[in-house]
C-alpha cells in the first residue's frame, strides 16, 4: 500500500496515521517521523513557504517511496509533504512505514525523511520582518544522505 | 509564438518574477535565449548548479533547444522539505 501526496492546506498527521494504520492491517509496526515548522522563542520567523514544481516534485516524491519498498520488505509507505505558506508549529511532512519487523520500518522511514530533506524538488523561504528570504541548502542534509549509499 | 521561462526558488529573485514570456521566430538554444535577458539574470541561469527542465523533463542545458509552445524552467539547488 502506497500512499503519496503534496498536501496544498494544512492537513491533521493524527488523521492521516489513522487511516494509515486502518489500511496496513497486516503490519507487525509502523514507523512515523511529522516534521513541523520550528517554533523557537526568540525567533522573528513569522512563516515559511514550500515551492515546487508540479512535473518533477510528486513523480520524484513516488519514485523515492518506490526506491524504499524495493530496498525494505513495507507493507505500506505514507508521503504527505505540504507546499504553500505554513505559520511555525504547522506540519510540513509526515512519513510512515509500515513492515512486518521494526527495524525496516524504522531504516526506510529515516531513508525517506533524508531524501526529502535534501533531493526532494522543494524551494524554502521565510519571511521575517524583513521580508522572505531564500534559504539554502545545508551541508549537512548531503552527509546525511552518504549514509544510505548502499541503498539502490 | 512564445516561449515561456519559470524561475524556481532564489532565481524568481533575481528576475523579478517567477514567470517571463519571450517571443521567439525559432528554435533556440540556452545562449541565444540568454541574450534576451536581462544580464544579471543571463549569468545566474548560467550557472552549473542550475538544473533545467524543458516542457517538464530535465534536460542538459547544452541539449535545449527551445521555442514557441515550450516551456524552460531554471531550477536552483533544493533547499529541502
Amino acid at each position: 500500500m502506497r500512499d503519496v501526496r503534496l498536501a496544498l492546506t494544512s492537513f491533521d498527521p493524527q488523521d492521516e496515521m489513522r487511516v494509515f494504520s486502518d489500511r496496513c492491517g497486516d503490519a507487525g509496526g509502523i514507523v512515523s517521523f511529522t516534521g513541523l515548522v520550528r517554533e523557537e522563542a526568540g525567533s522573528e520567523v513569522e512563516a515559511l513557504e514550500l515551492r515546487h514544481f508540479e512535473p518533477l516534485t510528486l513523480p520524484g516524491m513516488t519514485d523515492l517511496a518506490a526506491r524504499a519498498e524495493a530496498h525494505w520488505p513495507l507493507t505500506g509507505t505514507l508521503v504527505i509533504h505540504r507546499v504553500g505558506v505554513m505559520e511555525p508549529g504547522e506540519p510540513i511532512v509526515l512519513v510512515a512505514c509500515a513492515a512486518r519487523h521494526r527495524r525496516d520500518a524504522f531504516e526506510a522511514a529515516d531513508f525517506l525523511m533524508d531524501h526529502l530533506k535534501s533531493r526532494a524538488w522543494f524551494w524554502k523561504r521565510e519571511k521575517t520582518a524583513n521580508g522572505w528570504r531564500w534559504i539554502e541548502p545545508r551541508e549537512a542534509d548531503h552527509s546525511d544522505l552518504e549514509r544510505w549509499s548502499a541503498v539502490l | 509564438m512564445a516561449l515561456t521561462l519559470l524561475f524556481l526558488g532564489k532565481l524568481e529573485d533575481v528576475a523579478g518574477t517567477a514567470e517571463l514570456s519571450l517571443d521567439v521566430a525559432e528554435k533556440m538554444a540556452l545562449p541565444a535565449i540568454a541574450e534576451r535577458l536581462d544580464p544579471d539574470l543571463a549569468v545566474a541561469i548560467a550557472s552549473p548548479d542550475i538544473r533545467i527542465a524543458q516542457n517538464g523533463s530535465l534536460v542538459a542545458a547544452s541539449d535545449v533547444l527551445a521555442g514557441d509552445g515550450d516551456e524552460l524552467a531554471f531550477l536552483p539547488p533544493v533547499s529541502g522539505g
